[in-house]
């Protein structure tokens, strides 16, 4: 039956399956990309948050000055007064993405900013990471497979919420170089050709330049390769795709200036050589028994195991006292932190003072993958039906990136591909399973009715119906046998795989004898693929919602909706324009830390300690500072050059994150290291508060008294909205600091040091006040005032 | 406001008067208004000028102390006679024997004033940076107050038979110079009248008043037009606007100016006021951080009206700088001129209202391609050319460039930019990406056709030279089997035809036809299949092809057969039900062949 349109359209079907599959991933690109536009359109084209501005200010001076002067970029304008060297401590992958894409459209004499370029370098990267994911999966389960997990991964809310356009942040590029890296691995793998494996150490080498998150591929593809090697996976192409990644990666990163010798001399490097060692003596295993005979071998093996464990044990002895040495044990404290959650809450309180390296709670999985958690055992056990290396290496991978997941809650970032690597495998076996139990009832149903009914009739029916039929079942019977071939091409290569593809090769026949037990009921099937769709479409409908409403606001405007309409908040700006227009260039400023960037980005001041949180003192220097009584933070300010001093203040309008809210972290990070600081003081009964009940010490702070001057009377009684209460001091003056510039909702104030009085008292009232002062604090004299 | 060298000056002018009349004009009546209303101060002198002398005078001199001079924006002399109104050149000049301290503007009258003709002139003029604050420092709460010295006589090189004086002030009056004539009007300030007066007569009058109104400098302000033939005027406008009064001391407290933001902070401004041309559109306001939330827009098929807010409101001597942006029709402001030119017309000055710009740079970008550019403009300015890059320009963009320092609202004048433009170039453009873009799919082809191989002798070089022929070899077979399968069914469809029919011979003789073609196409497999048994590289899907050609063999004796069953019955006549039962057995077998034969065919399709 239909036997002239079956040839044909079997003749067309691959070249058509080619570019529909091509439209098809265009297409994904395309909402890659335009789903991340919502923060342009309902806001404007603007950077983003905090370290986006960093990020950008540094790609401005890329593109003004070239890239020599960026690799020996000292930064003045920072940390004052030491400083920080840009070129040496930053991870220049997205900057030099940045300036290059920025360059090139400037040679073509196309006007694009530096600032419109990097706004939307990361929705163009997500789509490059929906691609990249295409070929990852294609590798592991084929085609089908690849496209579902592109077009899943190009809408999951948890790499939205760190790639909107105007996010120009490391994980941009990150993680397309993350799942780039993982693809040409996998490649590598089941090829086993060199070329990809040098292609591969470059891409390793492109991460290395972009994020700190390369230490989990070079954790991960060793882990992987041990665990191939335990289950007796070994070939050469493990050993191709694994041993020029170690050697070349290395070597090119330690060309990043921020690595460095970090990548041989860190722990988290550790475990890639080792695995190199090992890979190395197996592969010397199986060749020596390649060589020998049975018996010979097995002499060979007595001999060398002896003395190969006394050798192994001195190096590891050697090893583990070289390490256990150092205070960290090799490791750094983000590092340290995910093997042992606990880790920095209690010696870090800078890293647990960060909301993004808090554990997550469920609502954030739900929210940021969605269905994908559902979905995501079904692909694990589609994965597990035929295990092979690549499928195996997908499951390490959702393993792994769950746990670290559990432990910071940005690192669901690295769990976003994973799951939907794994959601977009179950989607498609699910659908093939479905569309061919479909397939095979609809043609048996054909066949009967043929035989019964006028010849006539039945023919064309069977005609017009089974053409689409075949197109329903396309992606199905693409994919299937995509699988089966690329088994086969890997066989014609390699000897080894021989009796695990004779098993495949033996496969499809015999399900198609056995198809029947295999088939689902076709109302069943019908039912289940309309439920699945209806799945999908919840998850898209989510994923728009949440890049529309939740992940697209750029944190420096804030809007609201009240009953007369739309009402911005643009008080950061403000404050910052005011700064860069209304105080002098050298000026520096100091706030706290989370708005360091965007100061020196915004206002173009010098600030003392900004979000790359490299010197705890320095901090801690700032956090005693706000927490001191007025006098005292005037002289750290005072020894420190500062000239204003910038708080953020929430309680007008509502606003939660603001400085009163993080206060007690400045009071910890502070009392870390100036001891005279005590949390114990700023609480009552272990709680925390600014109402009439505070203490004394919590009322004639700083941080207090900037952000509550003058604020009784706005409305006579001293209201803060955030906290919900009255304000425990309303009324009282201000001896050190003078207030210079406060925005409209009073969201940012500004406060000038008042300059040093004339000394008109005598020498000795002085000296006996200044005692006087320095004795009523506990003591650590020398940790008072590290600048004196 | 340096009143001794003034006194000094006056000394040196009456000593020097007696020498200096040059001509026998007279003005016989001089009015001067001077309106202190913002800051920016406009001088309206209505004289009457009467030639006493015998010779016929072509030329009316005025005279302005060097101190105000300095200060000078503008200068315009108008001239009514009877019903026409127009503009007499005035332009500076330095004439010999006159006291040096003063700079003269010699104004051109349009016919010879003669012997005892009297002539009317409206000369106005616009002085900047003339209001200075006093005190120059003052809190949020105060109100700004300013002082303006000027001379209480005309300052002329002729004597002046009648004159007066009037300051038009905005607000309250501290303090001025007291003097006889002189009374105050709730807002106006008059002193005179005055008779017969020498010329250069001097006396200082200062007053010393409140003014509130918004002082607003911009230090800095680069226009930017570009024409696009394509339909649109960009206008891009980069301010740096600052407060040009007294300076804000003790800080600012947003309390304060949010209580009583009129009484607190009286002396700043929070809004200004841009006219824009009508249908000005695509208007955009920022600033180097990002948009700038705080702006309204109105518009009227007479203008288009921008009111916008900087991020905070500019205290004395405070800073801030912004973009403001739109685009107008083309056709609105470009027009043809003689000689096949083309001619844009604009205004030059500032759109914002009451703005004094220090430094004003307009650049006109024209289209790539223009030539024979020339500038007309009303006021000398300083011009220069320039090239710009964009939009995938490859010789750039002409840019002309006119500076001009001190421009008040009364510069907002038209100028016209003549140039040639070939409309051909237009296309330059798009035939460019259109030829780029060819170009790559040229390339893409050519890549896809192209043999990149360096060693054509390599092994994996022949490996995929032999894969591609096994490839083909394939296909071939498959088209075969195709044929096959069409030849199965053709018998079946004889058959279906045999009991609708009864006809047995034209089913013989579709069975014989049949019978031919699969010999034919059996011959035809024969070379190709040992073809690929020769072959290494088919080693892999050989096995599913001999299976197949097994199974097809199988499925045709099984087809035959049921054929040759079928006949047979219907030539004995034997009933339907009897013939199902008959090759019920061999039905079954046949369609289970089928099915596996296309389940052959569709896995070595995907090869």
């Amino acid at each position: 039956m239909a036997t002239s349109k079956v040839e044909g359209s079997s003749s067309l079907r691959h070249a058509f399956g080619g570019v529909l599959s091509v439209f098809i991933l265009l297409l994904i690109g395309v909402v890659a990309f335009s789903i991340r536009l919502f923060s342009v359109i309902k806001y404007e084209s603007v950077i983003h948050e905090f370290d986006p501005y960093f990020n950008y200010r540094v790609t401005q001076f890329l593109s003004k000055n070239g890239i020599y002067d960026f690799w020996n970029w000292f930064d003045d304008r920072t940390w004052y007064p030491l400083g920080r060297v840009i070129g040496g401590t930053v991870y220049p992958g997205l900057t030099l993405t940045a300036g290059t894409m920025w360059k090139l459209a400037n040679s073509l004499n196309i006007p694009l900013s530096v600032e419109t370029v990097c706004v939307f370098t990361a929705p163009i990267f997500s789509a490059f990471a929906a691609w990249a994911t295409y070929l990852l999966t294609k590798e592991v389960k084929g085609p089908g497979a690849g496209i579902t997990a592109a077009a899943i991964l190009a809408m999951v809310p948890s790499y939205i919420s760190r790639s909107v356009a105007g996010s120009y942040d490391n994980e941009a590029v990150a993680i397309f170089a993350l799942i780039f890296t993982f693809y040409l691995y996998i490649k590598t793998l089941n090829t086993g050709s060199l070329f990809y494996a040098t292609l591969n150490s470059f891409a390793y080498f492109y991460m290395v330049c972009s994020w700190g998150g390369y230490t989990f591929i070079i954790n991960l593809i060793p882990m992987h390769v041990l665990l191939c090697i335990v289950t007796g996976r070994y070939s050469s192409r493990l050993y191709i795709a694994y041993a020029p990644l170690v050697v070349l990666g290395t070597l090119l990163a330690a060309l990043v200036p921020v690595v460095g010798f970090n990548a041989v001399m860190t722990s988290e490097h550790f475990g890639s050589f080792l695995v190199f060692i090992i890979i190395h003596v197996v592969a010397l295993v199986y060749y020596i028994k390649g060589i020998l005979t049975p018996r010979l071998f097995k002499v060979a093996t007595t001999l060398v195991l002896t003395v190969g464990i006394a050798v192994c044990a001195v190096v590891v002895a050697i090893l583990v006292a070289l390490v256990a040495s150092s205070p960290t044990k090799g490791w750094s404290g983000r590092s340290l932190s995910l093997l042992d959650p606990t880790y920095a809450s209690k010696y870090i309180p800078i890293i647990a003072s960060v909301s993004e390296h808090q554990p997550p709670t469920w609502p954030s999985y739900f929210m940021d993958i969605n269905v994908l958690a559902f979905l995501v055992p079904a692909g694990i056990v589609a994965c597990f039906l035929p295990l092979s290396d690549a499928s195996s290496f997908a499951v390490l991978y959702l393993v792994t990136s769950v746990y670290f997941s559990g432990v910071m809650v940005r690192l669901m970032l690295v769990l976003a591909p994973a799951a939907c690597i794994m959601s977009g495998i179950a989607l498609s076996e699910a659908f093939g399973v479905l569309t061919r139990s479909m397939k095979f009832h609809i043609t048996k149903y054909f066949e009967c009715s043929h035989t019964e009914a006028p010849a006539k009739l039945g023919e064309s029916t069977s005609t017009e119906s089974s053409a689409p039929l075949e197109n329903m079942t396309k992606s199905d019977t693409t994919e299937k046998p995509e699988v089966a071939r690329k088994e086969k091409v890997a066989r014609r290569k390699q000897k080894k795989e021989k009796e695990l593809t004779e098993n495949a090769h033996v496969k499809p026949v015999s399900a198609k004898k056995e198809k029947r037990p295999l088939v689902l009921p076709l109302e069943a099937s019908i039912v289940s693929v309309f439920l699945l769709i209806v799945l999908g479409g919840l998850y898209v409908l989510h994923c728009v919602w949440a890049a529309a409403e939740a992940y697209s606001a750029p944190s420096i405007v804030l809007t609201s909706h009240s009953h007369d309409g739309l009402h911005v908040f643009d008080d950061f700006r403000e404050a910052y324009a005011w700064l860069r227009h209304n105080t002098e260039v050298d000026d520096k400023v100091a706030s706290w830390w989370d708005y360091g960037y965007q100061t020196t980005a915004m206002a173009n001041r010098t600030v003392i300690v900004d979000n790359n949180t490299w010197n705890n003192t320095h901090i801690a220097t700032v956090g005693t500072a706000m927490s001191s009584p007025e006098k005292a933070a005037w002289e750290i300010f005072n020894s420190l050059d500062v000239k204003y001093v910038l708080v953020v203040f929430g309680g007008l309008v509502g606003y939660p994150s603001d400085d009163i809210n993080k206060f007690l972290w400045m009071v910890r990070i502070g009392g870390g290291v100036f001891p005279h600081i005590k949390e114990a003081d700023y609480l009552k009964d272990g709680q925390y508060r600014v109402d009439a009940q505070a203490t004394h010490t919590m009322l004639n702070c700083l941080m207090y008294k900037l952000s509550y001057y003058r604020f009784v009377e706005t409305d006579g009684k001293g209201f803060d909205r955030v906290r919900r209460y009255e304000i425990g001091k309303k009324h009282f003056k201000l001896t050190h600091f003078e207030e210079v510039f406060t925005t409209h909702h009073w969201m940012v104030r500004i406060y000038k040091l008042k300059p040093q009085k004339n000394r008109i008292r005598g020498k000795s009232r002085k000296s006996k006040l200044g005692s006087k002062s320095t004795s009523s604090k506990s003591g650590g004299m020398t940790h008072k005032n590290p600048w004196n | 406001m340096d009143r001794r060298l003034q006194f000094a000056f006056v000394l040196l002018c009456l000593g020097l008067l007696s020498s200096t009349a040059r001509s026998d004009l007279v003005v016989s009546k001089a009015e001067r208004l001077v309106d202190l209303n913002s800051h920016i101060v406009r001088v309206l002198s209505k004289l009457k000028v009467e030639n006493e002398g015998p010779d016929d005078v072509s030329e009316v001199l005025l005279a302005l102390p060097d101190a105000q001079a300095k200060n000078l924006a503008a200068i315009r002399t108008f001239y009514s006679d009877g019903k026409l109104g127009f503009v007499l050149p005035t332009e500076p000049i330095e004439p010999k024997g006159m006291p040096s301290d003063v700079t003269y503007y010699s104004i051109a009258l349009p016919k010879k004033l003669g012997k005892g003709k009297t002539v009317s002139l409206d000369v106005l003029s616009i002085f900047t940076r003339s209001l200075k604050p006093f005190p120059e420092e003052i809190t949020q709460a105060e109100s700004q107050l300013v002082v303006y010295t000027d001379n209480m006589y005309y300052t002329s090189p002729y004597p002046v038979k009648y004159q007066s004086l009037v300051f038009r002030l905005p607000g309250r009056v501290e303090s001025y110079t007291k003097y006889p004539k002189v009374e105050l009007v709730k807002s106006e300030l008059r002193y005179g009248p005055f008779e017969m007066q020498p010329a250069f007569s001097y006396s200082p009058v200062v007053v010393h008043f409140e003014n509130n109104n918004p002082f607003a400098v911009a230090n800095e302000l680069v226009r930017e037009i570009e024409i696009s033939h394509w339909g649109n005027v960009r206008v891009t406008e980069q301010y740096t606007i600052s407060h040009g009064g007294a300076s804000l001391k003790n800080g600012f407290s947003r309390i304060e100016y949010q209580a009583r933001p009129y009484m607190r902070g009286a002396s700043s401004f929070r809004v200004l006021i841009a006219k824009l041309p009508a249908r000005a559109h695509s208007v955009y306001y920022r600033d180097e951080i990002g948009n700038i939330s705080t702006s309204h827009l109105w518009d009227d098929s007479q203008r288009t009206q921008l009111e916008i807010e900087p991020r905070f409101p500019i205290f004395g001597g405070w800073k801030t700088t912004f973009t403001i942006g739109y685009s107008l029709p083309l056709h609105d402001f470009l027009f043809e001129a003689d000689g096949g030119k083309r001619v844009l017309n604009m205004t030059f000055g500032c759109p914002l209202d009451e703005v004094l710009v220090e430094k004003h740079i307009v650049k006109v970008v024209l289209p790539e391609g223009s030539k024979d550019i020339t500038v007309a403009t009303l006021f000398p300015t300083k011009q220069s050319e320039d090239v710009k890059y964009s939009h995938l320009d490859i010789l750039g963009r002409p840019v002309v460039v006119l500076e001009k320092d001190n421009v008040v609202p009364e510069h907002n004048l038209y100028f016209q930019v003549y140039y040639k433009f070939n409309n051909i170039s237009l296309l330059s453009e798009p035939m460019m990406l259109i030829v780029g873009i060819f170009l790559l799919f040229v390339a893409c082809i050519v890549y896809m056709h192209t043999d990149l191989a360096i060693s054509k002798t390599s092994s994996s070089y022949l490996e995929k030279l032999q894969w591609e022929e096994v490839q083909a070899t394939v296909q071939h077979i498959k088209n075969i089997f195709d044929q096959y399968l069409a030849a199965h069914d053709k018998l079946e469809s004889s058959l279906r035809d045999l009991s609708r029919s009864g006809d047995v011979q034209s089913c013989k003789a579709a069975r014989k036809a049949a019978d031919a073609q699969f010999k034919e196409l059996a011959k035809e497999l024969k070379p190709l299949l040992t073809f690929l048994q020769s072959c290494s590289q088919a080693s892999s899907i050989l096995p599913k092809i001999e299976e197949l050609v097994t199974k097809e063999k199988e499925m045709q004796e099984k087809e035959m057969a049921k054929h040759t069953t079928v006949v047979d019955c219907f030539e004995k006549k034997l009933g339907g039900k009897d013939i199902e039962s008959r090759i019920a057995s061999q039905q079954q077998k046949l369609t289970s062949l089928k099915q596996e034969v296309e389940s052959l065919l569709d896995s070595i399709s995907e090869i």
